[in-house]
């Protein structure tokens, strides 16, 4: 068991392993390049009228070596589990059962796919008249397969992270959308802050390209159409474009990365939440200054890497947020990786401990000019996630001192 | 050290306001009554026909009427009830002003049947239904309040704007043991000292045709239809699965500190939570039974409490042959000797298996059992599994001396949660 910090200091934890699966790539090198030439991987065809960002191709057998245990998830499933793979190895500490074995997991889901043949072919049947009482009982019971249930159950993500790279000091699993994200790592952060916990893993994944997800949003009015457009230009036809990808962290102990001789990408110094009622115009933006207001000391020159998803009326408010805050350059994720949802606040962390650890920022991708070049090594990165429905988070990632 | 911290210095956690739903009833007082009494709540289902079903029963929560019926929409009802009683009880706050967050343990959310009939009766007869059409028929605001209905984080967003909860509330998901892990995070979050008081629920409305088939193609249910009452026997020869359950408890913690200085009525301690993960397999436990006999020992470390410390264990007790079968091996291994001797209950033999409300339910049975200082019994145990020679408390409640209560959580991927409660701080 991890001792209570007395201490009125908080711990203080790095940010020691990443993990990134995305419609741009799996390596974390390859992300980085395709974010330097402003590359965006946009289907426009697939989910017609819809726009999605598609996984890049990837191998999973490399992090997930046993086919039986692919055969057991859905993709949303093999993208974290695969990502969490990556974190693990990114830290330094795949297969280290002595420190997996106490490893503290939060890990940020939605579910799985439905089976899209079996609720079609049912409902098409009950149109033609086979209303009679337990016909939906006998088709599903006949229908669906026993293993769907697990691939599609939360926290089972979690599960085949323990099952797959043995994690498996806690697994909590957080729900809720994109707020899920942000409160994955703010606790993780505050437990290991008040010593009680010395190493995390955390993350989200998320697949968007399913059709049954796109309803869900529809009936909101929420998906971009026709025409993938960067996040701040989608004024004229806002909405986001689903975006399939997973992003894992390993955090810790400064300490406890130190006895092991693990390097930092950055360190994570604060994550804060709040949920606006969105009740009356200008209330995102007036939560979204109280968040900043929460963070710790703010230099000159830092940067934002925001997730704004392009849903209205959260951006445009988020938009007036950023706008009192111009010496900060900012960069939308949305732009390149579409719109994750549970992943995307881990997504926005991973590139921001990406960027303190590379010493840049990677370039604007934006014809508005809202986002501007920003030249020499950040040294602090503010990372923000607004809900597109509801939630409002940010984090401090800053470099090591 | 000061009387409010514990003997490792942190804060201690109490309990000032419990509610709790089943399908005994609603409220702590005819709960707690028909649970003493071993009635049970499990019945024949009558929601929805059950023609071509092995499984035909479960422990509906049928007095509250949703139309059209939505398993999200009875939890966020069934949640509700059970905050405004138990912030009535701790009378914490100013109405609908919480002074602090929200943990709930809530299935996972998705669209419905009757919702998904509704679009499909959008389309049209002439025309083929699949998902492009139903993308046809799912914007343009008709179904505008389908989104925030199946928003996984909808019921947490009803909470806190009704109940005023502050911060961002989080819904969470660990199987069967949700409950207890809402719990958890309430007592880590005032041990922080991040806050003086957390609201922590547990929800469950899902006696739907789908879920339940779910859970009946993966072997997990009883199938025992003749007698309702009679099909969860937790711990005898004859169990064959477990029966699912509505219900939704919640509890208000608060920091002894704080608690004290309001005068609030302090209903328990919340005095330990242990947690460890179980990798073996998706939906059973390592053979070894090591992951619960860590969780259990992590539970009791947490506590700074020894085995022969805990009065009573709120079991698990699910009424799978699987389960029972690895509780005992976790609790005999830890508890040695006295595991044949400490009273081992389970409430889910007259609720059944209320799974993401479970651990909060029991938390809230666990804490009746202090303050009643009567043990619920394990009902419908006619046939004793000799492989399990725990003292089940048979099928009549029993007077006893109860000063700690342990309450076990276990469920799919690997999840396991054990919180200990006392009648006093250790």
């Amino acid at each position: 068991m991890t001792e209570p910090n007395s201490s009125s200091t908080p711990v203080e934890a790095w940010i020691t392993g990443i993990g990134l699966a995305t419609s741009l790539s799996d390596s974390l090198d390859a992300n980085w390049a395709a974010l330097q030439d402003g590359r965006v991987n946009a289907d426009e065809t697939g989910f017609a009228p819809y726009v999605v960002h598609p996984l890049a191709p990837v191998s999973f057998d490399a992090q997930i070596p046993k086919k039986g245990d692919q055969r057991q998830m859905e993709a949303w499933q093999r993208i974290g589990t695969y990502a969490a793979g990556l974190a693990l190895d990114s830290a330094g500490i795949k297969g280290n059962k002595d420190i997996l074995s106490r490893t503290d997991m939060i890990v940020a889901a939605g579910g799985g796919e439905r089976d899209l043949a079996v609720d079609s072919a049912i409902l098409n049947a009950e149109a033609q008249g086979n209303t009679a009482p337990g016909f939906l009982n006998e088709r599903l019971m006949s229908d669906l397969r026993p293993t769907l249930f697990l691939a599609q159950l939360s926290n089972l993500l979690a599960g085949n992270i323990a099952i797959v790279h043995g994690v498996t000091g806690s697994s909590r699993t957080f729900m809720g959308e994109e707020a899920a994200g942000v409160d994955a790592v703010r606790i993780a952060l505050a437990r290991i802050a008040a010593g009680q916990s010395d190493i995390a893993l955390v993350g989200a994944a998320h697949n968007g390209e399913r059709k049954d997800l796109l309803v869900l949003y529809e009936f909101g009015g929420f998906n971009l159409k026709d025409k993938y457009a960067p996040v701040w230009a989608r004024g004229a036809q806002p909405g986001f474009a689903l975006g399939s990808g997973g992003a894992f962290l390993v955090i810790e102990s400064r300490k406890h990365a130190e006895a092991r001789g693990a390097k930092p990408f950055a360190r994570l110094s604060s994550v804060v939440a709040d949920q606006s009622r969105r009740k009356q115009p200008g209330d995102i933006t007036r939560t979204l200054e109280s968040l900043w207001a929460k963070l710790g000391q703010l230099g000159p020159d830092g940067a934002i890497i925001t997730g704004a998803t392009g849903a209205e009326p959260a951006t445009a408010e988020e938009r007036a947020f950023l706008g009192a805050h111009p010496e900060f350059a900012v960069r939308a994720t949305g732009t390149s990786f579409g719109h994750t949802v549970e992943t995307q606040f881990p997504l926005g962390l991973a590139l921001a401990a990406l960027a303190i650890s590379r010493g840049e920022m990677f370039p604007p991708n934006d014809p508005g000019g809202l986002e501007i070049e920003k030249a020499g090594a950040p040294s602090q990165i503010v990372v923000i996630g607004t809900g597109h429905w509801r939630g409002e988070g940010m984090a401090l990632v800053e470099a090591v001192r | 050290m000061s009387a409010t911290r514990d003997k490792f210095g942190r804060p201690i956690v109490v309990v000032t306001g419990m509610g709790v739903v089943t399908s005994l009833g609603a409220g702590k007082a005819d709960n707690w009554a028909k649970l003493s009494a071993g009635e049970s709540g499990i019945r024949t289902i009558t929601r929805f026909p059950t023609d071509g079903l092995k499984t035909t029963v479960a422990g509906a929560v049928d007095f509250v009427k949703v139309e059209p019926f939505s398993s999200t929409e009875l939890s966020e009802r069934l949640a509700d009830m059970v905050v405004e009683e138990a912030i009535a009880q701790s009378g914490i706050g100013g109405k609908g002003d919480f002074p602090g967050p929200l943990f709930l343990a809530v299935a996972p959310v998705e669209v419905e049947w009757p919702q998904r009939r509704a679009l499909g009766a959008a389309i049209g007869r002439d025309t083929e239904i699949d998902y492009d059409q139903m993308l046809r028929v799912s914007g343009g605001g008709q179904f505008a309040s389908l989104h925030r209905r199946y928003m996984f984080g909808s019921v947490a967003d009803h909470l806190a704007d009704t109940f005023g909860t502050k911060g961002s509330p989080i819904s969470l998901s660990t199987a069967c043991a949700s409950g207890a892990t809402a719990i958890q995070l309430g007592v880590e979050s005032i041990r922080r000292g991040e806050t003086d008081a957390a609201l922590c629920v547990g929800t469950e409305g899902s006696v739907n045709p789908e879920s339940l088939i779910r859970f009946s193609l993966l072997s997990a249910l009883s199938t025992q239809n003749e007698t309702p009452t009679k099909a969860s026997k937790p711990f005898s020869k004859n169990r064959d699965g477990f029966v699912m359950a509505e219900g939704a408890g919640a509890l208000v913690l608060e920091s002894l500190e704080a608690a004290t200085a309001r005068g609030a009525p302090i209903l328990g301690v919340l005095a330990g939570c242990g947690e460890l993960t179980d990798s073996f397999h998706r939906t059973r436990s390592s053979p070894d039974g090591k992951p619960i006999i860590g969780c259990v020992r992590n539970a009791l470390a947490d506590a700074g409490m020894t085995p022969d410390q805990i009065d009573y264990i709120n079991a698990h007790g699910t009424s799978t042959p699987e389960n029972d079968k690895m509780e005992y091996l976790g609790i005999s291994t830890v508890f040695g000797d006295l595991a044949g001797k400490v009273p081992v209950s389970s409430n889910k033999s007259m609720v059944g298996h209320t799974i993401s409300a479970a651990g909060a339910v029991e938390a809230v049975f666990s804490l009746l059992t202090l303050e009643h200082q009567r043990i619920p019994p394990t009902i419908n145990y006619d046939v004793p599994d000799p492989a399990i020679p725990f003292d089940v408390v048979p099928n009549t409640a029993r007077d006893a001396r109860v000063t700690s209560v342990m309450s076990n959580s276990f469920g799919f991927g690997g999840q396991n949660a054990s919180l200990i409660v006392t009648g006093e701080p250790i």
